[in-house]
């Protein structure tokens, strides 16, 4: 057991440099844009002194590494700042937006890896046979679909042509489950299309190397039937690529995610980040940047950490 | 040689005319009959391509997709196998027909233990319980010499060997009692040590509960050593077949001679070259790897080579035997420079590299090569086989293009490659790519060749080609060469001394009629009785 | 194989239309696709326009034809620049390993932390909208997955037998590495190079969709699907051909990729 203890422990040590860096990189993105932000915030009738005060209060009179330490240190303590915008806490606006997105994030990625992975292993096992081209032609097409534009056609279907469901807006599950679902069912439904395209795939391909492999025709040679074969000897090994996908996905999402948001026109971080760039709302811009950055690191160390699980071999390295 | 056990009349497993097409109606199988009786242990022998690992799997209809059977029948205990649905054979399969593999670092699920996988067998054939399956399963594994069977339930394949993983393959396999085993090249990704061990573990389990075993090999010395009877293979066609006394000793086709013929004999002994002073030497050299461990090994650093000190004269031939993990791969490449020492020193011409000028030793590395083991990996697969051979005479200075042309043609001619220049290394057979690797060793008229293991991955007829390719080109150049192997046969015909190593040590060394004859060690001892092929054909001579 | 083959030239085939498409959109377009008509807004497809005009009466064909044009280019630009960086880099990197190797690693690790479009949202906010900017913040964002498959095949390239082969030869490190390690990585390059191409057209497409991209009004097909959102119910056509232009070029460079990937498998190579 120490081997899986050495190997969770060298693993969350190298996320600190790479968490280091991610902020050291948004710190100067926001540093880099042009223009004063003082003056933004302030407008052009502004006075020197009124610069000048507040350009102390956000301690932008004193040297650059300065600057860096006292934000890290707010930043550590969970205070990112205000919004320019409406002087909303920066950290609770992240936090209601963030599981606005969350929520269609995993629940559309957990129901597209329960088709994707049935579908990919029986794919790998019928191999070359029609079926298995019509679930690769199938697959691939749902990857190619940019989301935007799968969201926008099934919205024009469903929501305005046949007003089956609402065009926009969304409710917290917490105020009205019922309601919540039918302002999801959209979004989620074109994540579920495209994201089961990519997952498909990648769930074939590893069945397939598997496949290939001897243990399995020594299964068959025990006298395992073919479920019991591609459940108790494939599925484990295959597996492992496929988790490494999804946690990829839900990174990607994460950061894509505000095209759908767009469309579907849901209070989600994406949207927030896009809306925060043209108001000019830097402490919104830089919170968002940092916030999704750490949450794709959390989510690759858990992916990461879950590996032992399905591969022995990889705590004993 | 094995005792005849009771022939009944009734074959076990008949196969008969079957025929077997892969896709694009490629023939891999074309009217091959053969018989195995209850009991009996019959070797199925060809080299690569013969059909020979797709005639077994029929028999449990586990051939790969694409292959198909295309006519004739296979009869288990009188019931055709190939018109079975897949439930019938289900039954079959592990209960009454067993089968062992030839990659022992595949076979076994990375992914569950050793326990596990050996229990799920009998709990899908027999009624009995969880514990009493275990049980069974330690029993087991004790036959099969396995130390501490109880923490090997518990351990996963990645923590064993590759003669442990083998061993307890057969131990899955033999827990269900079947009436026949299928072998399929079971020891040939071992070395001849651990070869023994696991045919002598198979030959004990199968001999007490009366299982005929098929055995697929292309190692004649196994076959004479093992089999009963053999059926001999060429390109998916039946050749020769009947009991191994009389196919070995007196075989009628040409291909069968073929095949005995590569087996190594004893050559007269080579006279050993003049002793001049050394070419090479090695002071007392030890190299260190840092440690690795797993459960079941040690995790200290690993000596490879411990303290050993030897020379080699200029033209001399020398072997370096000795079984997997005996340092005999690392003291060759630390001769070349190309391992660290930990201690000690090599000497080139007299000169320590230790302390050389960097001329010096350039001029080391230029007169050094090494042919190296895996003819597949060894070679650029985007360069042609001329640049390949080519490459060495970069170094070479004043060649003009039209002299080193005119080199590379000659030497391709030699190595019986002529005209392949133009070719990719892909295009290439294993005997063929291994003829380059030599071609570019020796282009450079080296003083000095380290050859690894260079013949190991290759079938005993390509084998026979390439050693005497090699002998022939020595004795021509002249070089001084250091032969590794572990297999005591084939080096008997090329040197003029032969080094046993075990465990980082050179334990004895002697002339070729010293260590074959009359050996000291006990290590020498048991690599030599682990090399079949020499016993075979000094019975045959007998 | 066969169905590989097919593959390859179905990808080629759509990823020829669309870079026909963008090369005619160069010398000729039926309209000027910045061409304002108040008279013509919003026709449905005819004989006259093809695929109908926009809300400024402006022809849907052309605007789509320049369109590709646009995001090729861009694309293009991108993945070179990627491509290039993340070569050199992980060339280094691999080779040389040691401190630079792992402080080069950490630094990429750090820009991979930000997913998917991120780090170019970022690098946009400081450029400002424009194409060069696109190109830049893209192209930095993809830099580190080049970076990082070319080190792990120059990695894996130096265990390789005949890269031993080639020291014990003579030759130098830097002949080694140009001769036998670089040239045996350019198949894993590939492969990627293909697949981020159509990362970059969606990336693009949903920059400009949000805003964040090229401008109006120069059209590229995000942009052109952003403004037809509002036209939605009245004005169908508006939305359909930009989309299913993305969709088409993801769909031949998947497929390309696809059996560029096969055909350059190592399996298939020997043996």
């Amino acid at each position: 057991m120490t081997g899986h203890a050495t190997y969770i422990g060298k693993r969350l040590l190298w996320t600190l440099p790479t968490l280091f860096l991610v902020a050291l990189i948004v710190f100067f993105i926001v540093r880099l844009i042009p223009g004063d932000p003082v003056q933004v915030i302030l407008g052009d009738q502004a006075t020197e002194q009124e610069i000048a005060v507040l350009r102390a209060q956000y301690g932008l009179d004193k040297p650059i590494p300065m600057q860096f330490a006292l934000w890290m240190g707010q930043v550590l303590q969970g205070d990112l700042g205000n919004s320019i915008t409406n002087n909303q806490p920066v950290m609770s606006l992240l936090l209601s937006r963030f599981q606005v997105s969350a929520t269609i994030v995993l629940i559309a990625v957990t129901l597209a890896t329960l088709i994707a992975v049935p579908a990919g292993l029986l794919a790998a096992w019928k191999q070359n046979t029609t079926l298995d081209v019509a679930i690769v032609a199938g697959a691939t097409l749902l990857m190619s679909v940019p989301s935007f534009w799968l969201g926008l056609i099934l919205l024009l279907i469903f929501g305005l042509k046949l007003a089956w469901l609402p065009v926009y807006g969304y409710v917290p599950f917490s105020e009205n489950p019922v309601e919540a679902l039918r302002y999801m069912i959209l979004p989620a439904a074109t994540l579920i299309l495209i994201e089961v395209g990519v997952l498909t795939r990648m769930a074939r391909a590893s069945a397939m190397e598997v496949l290939r492999l001897e243990y399995v025709t020594h299964a068959r040679a025990k006298g395992l039937s073919n479920r019991q074969v591609l459940l108790k000897h494939v599925l484990p090994n295959a597996f492992a690529p496929t988790w490494t996908m999804i946690g990829l996905v839900l990174g990607g999402l994460l950061g894509g995610i505000a095209v759908l948001e767009t469309v579907f026109t849901l209070p989600g971080l994406g949207r927030l980040l896009v809306d925060a760039i043209f108001a000019r709302d830097y402490p919104v811009v830089q919170g968002c940047l940092l916030f999704t950055a750490l949450i794709y690191v959390i989510v690759n160390l858990i992916v990461d950490l879950c590996y032992p699980l399905f591969d022995p071999r990889v705590s004993a390295s | 040689m094995s005792d005849k056990p009771a022939m009944s009349d009734k074959p076990l497993l008949s196969v008969r005319n079957l025929n077997i097409e892969g896709p694009n109606r490629l023939r891999i199988l074309n009217d091959v009959s053969f018989d195995v009786a209850p009991g009996e242990i019959v070797a199925l022998v060809g080299e690569s391509g013969s059909g020979k690992t797709m005639a077994a799997r029929a028999a449990m209809q586990l051939l790969p997709a694409g292959v198909l059977p295309a006519g004739g029948e296979v009869l288990v205990d009188g019931a055709d196998v190939l018109s079975m649905n897949e439930d019938q054979i289900r039954k079959l399969r592990g209960a009454k027909i067993g089968m062992v593999f030839q990659e022992p670092m595949v076979s076994l699920n990375p992914a569950h233990t050793i326990g596990s996988q050996l229990t799920e067998g009998l709990l899908l054939h027999e009624n009995i319980s969880r514990d009493e399956a275990r049980s069974r399963a330690e029993t087991m594994l004790e036959r099969v010499q396995i130390m501490d069977p109880r923490a090997c339930i518990k351990a996963y394949p990645h923590q064993f060997s590759g003669g442990m993983r083998q061993r307890i393959m057969l131990a899955s396999v033999m827990l269900l009692k079947p009436k026949l085993l299928i072998a399929d090249e079971p020891t040939t990704a071992l070395d001849t040590l651990s070869q023994r061990e696991v045919l002598e573990v198979m030959v004990e389990l199968t001999r007490s509960s009366g299982t005929a075993v098929l055995l697929i090999t292309h190692n004649l010395g196994l076959v004479a050593q093992y089999a009963n009877s053999v059926v001999v293979l060429e390109r998916g066609r039946l050749v020769e077949t009947g009991p191994v006394e009389r196919v070995l000793r007196r075989p009628e086709q040409t291909y069968t001679k073929a095949l005995i013929n590569a087996l190594p004999r004893r050559e007269p002994d080579r006279v050993p070259a003049a002793r001049t002073s050394p070419l090479i030497a090695a002071e007392n050299v030890s190299v260190t790897f840092p440690g690795a461990g797993t459960a079941f090994s040690s995790a200290e650093p690993k000596l490879a080579v411990d303290g050993v000190s030897l020379s080699i004269c200029p033209g001399e031939a020398v072997a370096l035997v000795g079984g997997s993990g005996s340092g005999k791969t690392t003291l060759g490449r630390a001769l070349l420079g190309l391992v660290p020492l930990s201690s000690g020193d090599i000497r080139f011409r007299g000169k320590a590299m230790h302390s050389a000028t960097k001329a010096e030793k350039r001029e080391f590395r230029l007169s050094a090569q090494l042919v190296f083991q895996d003819p597949y990996s060894s070679l650029d697969p985007r360069q042609t086989i001329a640049e390949i051979v080519a490459e060495p005479l970069d170094h070479v200075p004043g060649l003009s293009r039209a002299e080193r042309a005119g080199r590379t043609r000659e030497m391709l001619e030699e190595v019986g490659l002529g005209g392949f220049g133009k070719r990719y290394p892909h295009a290439l057979s294993g005997g063929q790519r291994q003829r380059v690797a030599i071609a570019r060793a020796v282009i450079r008229n080296p003083a000095f060749v380290v050859a690894d293991e260079p013949v190991s991955a290759l079938d005993m007829t390509i084998q026979k080609q390439v050693l005497d390719l090699f002998r022939k080109l020595q004795e021509q150049h002249g070089f001084a060469c250091l032969f590794i192997s572990h297999d005591l046969g084939a080096v008997s015909r090329m040197a003029d001394r032969i080094m046993v190593m075990n465990r980082g040590k050179v334990v004895e060394e002697g002339s070729v009629g010293d260590i074959l004859d009359r050996p000291q060690h006990d290590y020498t001892k048991a690599l030599l009785e682990a090399a079949p092929t020499l016993a075979i054909t000094e019975k045959m001579s007998a | 194989m066969k169905r590989l083959r097919i593959n390859g030239i179905l990808g080629a085939l759509l990823l020829g239309i669309v870079g026909g498409l963008a090369l005619i959109s160069v010398f000729w377009t039926p309209y000027d696709p910045m061409k304002v008509s108040l008279r013509e807004r919003l026709n449905p497809p005819s004989l006259i326009h093809w695929l109908g005009t926009d809300e400024f009466g402006r022809d849907v064909l052309s605007r789509i034809m320049t369109g590709a044009a646009e995001s090729l280019v861009v694309s293009i630009c991108t993945v070179a620049f990627a491509v290039l960086f993340g070569t050199l880099i992980g060339l280094f990197a691999g080779y040389v390993r040691g401190l630079a190797d792992r402080l080069l690693m950490v630094v990429s690790d750090a820009l991979l932390a930000f997913p998917g479009t991120l780090l170019a949202l970022g690098i946009m906010v400081i450029v400002g909208p424009n194409k060069y900017g696109i190109i830049v913040a893209l192209g930095i964002a993809y830099t580190p997955s080049v970076l990082r498959i070319v080190r792990a095949s120059v990695l894996s390239a130096r265990e390789r037998e005949y890269v031993e082969a080639s020291r014990v030869i003579g030759n130098s490190e830097l002949v080694t590495m140009f001769r036998h390690v670089l040239p045996n990585c350019t198949a894993p390059l590939v492969v990627l190079a293909t697949s981020m191409f159509g990362w970059v057209v969606l990336a693009e497409s949903g920059l400009s969709f949000l805003g964040l991209g090229v401008p109006p009004p120069a059209p590229t097909w995000g942009n052109m699907l952003a403004s037809a959102r509002p036209h939605m119910e009245r004005a169908i056509w508006l939305g359909f051909a930009p989309g299913l232009c993305i969709a088409m070029t993801m769909l031949g460079v998947n497929l390309l990729g696809d059996a560029l990937r096969d055909r350059f498998d190592p399996r298939m190579e020997d043996r």
